[in-house]
């Protein structure tokens, strides 16, 4: 028999067409366009890659630009708390170097303000007038802290002012506990803390907040996956809705550090030690190093804030991975400030 | 002759239309004028009506309608009733379970009630539209082949949103109606319990699911290129092989060394797809009632693979505080 003659194509081709046109408005308006580029980081074939956009990566080198150390200073030989008065905090240090690191926050904080972000004008440069100047001091001692007691996370790299200030008074990475939004309440479902855009979780529709839960107060549980083959009889583990709460965390600490989840952990077991990354022992210092500095340095600051500095529910602000890292995985991608101010690291607490 | 290689389908018969073969008395009959749309033509039977709703429909229909209605105007009172931002968020919004501290009571209203009241009107709703499908079949003295497939989807969604949150003893456990959160659930059940994919049930749920796209893909495709034999004619053919039958039977013989037949094919699609959420079902029912950690499961069983240290060893920092 002969195959009758006369194929016609164009039906099909229109049909592909539109089935591409549509294929491809979807694809342009749901993903990131290319290049992406994957390193392997793990053994091979199991996914272990970091994927970075070079784009990104080319706007991460202009964000963490790093201010030229102030120039050396000769010791004067005399200690700031004799020539001055009121330095609580900084008063062991030589002068000279009280002056240059003075000159330094200045620059790296209030470049625009000056002194007088912090220093009252026509008043003695003791005064505490300002609560700029107060804050300024409980965030020294902050600075302190994180170079003394946290380098299990920030390690010999240290921080200064200049990690979250970037020369900006108020760093851009602080929250603040969000209101739930407006809903018509009465017999209808009431706050569920999820399923809208949550900008923290990168537009998931996972817990609008993680943070106020479990990074502000000291010890509240994140792990979800139980660490036991078998469940235990009359033992409900973390539900649902506690794991969700975590992911939407995990969703902001990878947005925060511009990097995907396999950066610390290998997917095929999120919770198992001895798969992850030596990453994930760094994140889980960060972890315990933010809750802490939230604890003893920012939420003891109510009161002094004044109200245009406090969030809609009036808390004061607080500091997270994004505080730091502003989307990269080392904060000023790596590049050590400290060094050009080693007082940053024995500052009296 | 008809083609086809075309997308749509090319024929369209036209003969008056046919109200259907004579059905034993019920309680219902057959209602409307046929109509006939050359669009819908191009894609299916060009012929609308008569209907047949039936109190089970009827019934089934309404079910729906107040499941979906409690869901979307708690969706949209959860945005303050605006209209826009409705739309605009509508694939976020959900209604939620209720919270983990109800367990299996019944919760306030605003407290996942109207998730439970939701989820009952749509099991009912389903329900119905089963046993609608079920004795439509008996009527037209069909087999229920449709009706056992279709039981086996329910089963799998009896299981998300009933059976596992009772054995769990929590209606937390089950799935939020909504179209991002129902997506966040499924990876957040996956994160919880250890990972799904070392699930041997999710793994077979999977074979199934993509084993049933390649068949369905190779069937339709080999029905359609030996169509100009009068392989259309599949049922005739499966007793009185044509040149059709051979010629597709001959084709995968050659490709892949095996072929199916006329009848069996159907038969290996049918399976395929039950399969898919029969599987599915019993991976979900296992997960946190019997297995807790699929990944750790996976390693006892050895069905984790280990692979080479990369990167030095790793401890969990809590359990070298605690020591």
């Amino acid at each position: 028999m002969q195959p009758p003659s006369g194929y016609r194509t164009p039906p099909v081709l229109i049909g592909l067409g539109v089935g591409a046109a549509v294929i491809a408005v979807g694809l342009a308006l749901t993903y990131e366009a290319p290049p992406i580029q994957t390193s392997q980081t793990g053994f091979r074939g199991l996914a272990m890659v970091d994927v970075q956009n070079p784009r990104r990566v080319a706007d991460r080198v202009v964000a963490n630009r790093v201010p030229e150390p102030q120039p050396a200073v000769q010791p004067a030989g005399q200690k700031a708390a004799e020539l001055y008065e009121n330095v609580p905090v900084l008063g062991d240090l030589d002068v000279e170097e009280f002056n240059r690191l003075m000159a330094a926050i200045t620059e790296w904080v209030s470049p625009e303000q000056g002194c007088g972000y912090c220093h009252a004008e026509g008043e003695p440069l003791s005064s505490d007038k300002l609560y700029t100047k107060v804050v300024a001091r409980k965030m020294l001692q902050m600075v302190g802290t994180i170079n003394a007691d946290w380098q299990a996370h920030v390690g010999a790299t240290g921080v200064t002012c200049w990690t979250c200030h970037r020369g900006q008074p108020v760093p851009v990475g602080t929250w603040f506990t969000e209101p739930n939004p407006m809903q018509a309440g009465g017999g209808a479902q009431g706050p569920t803390g999820q399923n809208r855009p949550a900008p923290l979780a990168t537009l998931a529709s996972l817990p609008a907040d993680p943070l106020t839960p479990l990074l502000s107060g000291p010890d509240a549980p994140i792990r979800v996956i139980d660490n036991r083959v078998l469940p235990l009889r009359g033992q409900l583990g973390a539900s649902i809705q506690a794991t969700e709460l975590t992911y939407s965390l995990m969703h902001y600490v990878s947005d925060s550090l511009g990097v995907n989840c396999t950066y610390c952990h290998n997917s095929r077991s999120f919770f198992s030690w001895d798969q992850s990354t030596p990453q994930r022992t760094t994140a889980w210092h960060g972890i315990r190093m933010v809750r802490s500095l939230n604890q003893n340095y920012l939420l003891p600051l109510e009161g002094v804030f004044p109200k245009e500095r406090l969030g809609p529910l009036g808390d004061v602000p607080k500091l997270a991975c994004a505080t730091c890292h502003q989307g990269a995985a080392k904060p000023l991608l790596g590049v050590s400030m400290l060094k050009d101010y080693p007082e940053l690291a024995a500052i009296k607490r | 002759m008809a083609e086809y290689q075309s997308l749509f389908t090319q024929v369209q018969v036209r003969t008056p239309a046919h109200a259907g073969v004579p059905l034993p008395r019920g309680t219902w009959i057959r209602q409307g004028t046929p109509r006939f749309s050359y669009l819908l033509g191009k894609i299916g039977d060009a012929q609308i009506g008569p209907i047949y709703l039936g109190w089970l429909g009827v019934a089934s229909i309404v079910s729906g309608i107040v499941a979906i209605e409690i869901i979307g105007l708690n969706m949209w009172a959860s945005v303050n009733w605006d209209p826009v931002q409705f739309v605009r968020q509508l694939f976020w919004l959900a209604l939620e379970p209720p919270p983990p501290k109800y367990g299996l009571s019944i919760p306030p209203l605003n407290e996942g009630g109207w998730w439970l009241m939701a989820g009952f009107f749509l099991t009912l709703s389903i329900l119905l539209w089963w046993v609608r499908t079920y004795r439509r079949a008996r009527a037209l003295g069909m087999g229920t082949h449709v009706a056992w497939a279709f039981a086996a989807a329910i089963w799998l969604y009896l299981v998300l949103g009933f059976i596992r949150p009772i054995l769990m003893g929590s209606w937390s456990e089950a799935v939020p109606f909504g179209i991002f959160p129902h997506l966040d659930w499924t990876a957040a059940f996956s994160i919880r319990y250890g990972n799904l994919f070392y699930n041997p049930f999710h793994c077979l749920s999977i074979v199934f699911l993509y084993g049933s796209v390649l068949l369905f893909a190779m069937h339709g495709a080999t029905i359609l290129a030996v169509s100009r034999f009068g392989g259309d004619r599949e049922v005739e053919q499966i007793l009185d092989r044509g040149t059709a039958a051979e010629r597709a039977a001959l084709f995968w013989r050659w490709t892949m060394g095996f072929n199916a037949t006329m009848e069996s094919i159907h038969r290996w699609a049918w399976w395929f797809a039950v399969l898919t959420p029969l599987t599915g079902g019993i991976g979900i029912l296992l997960t946190g009632t019997v297995v807790d950690n699929w990944y750790l499961w996976a390693v006892k069983h050895g069905v984790a693979p280990a692979y080479p240290e990369v990167f030095p060893p790793v401890v969990d920092p809590a359990a070298a505080a605690a020591r």
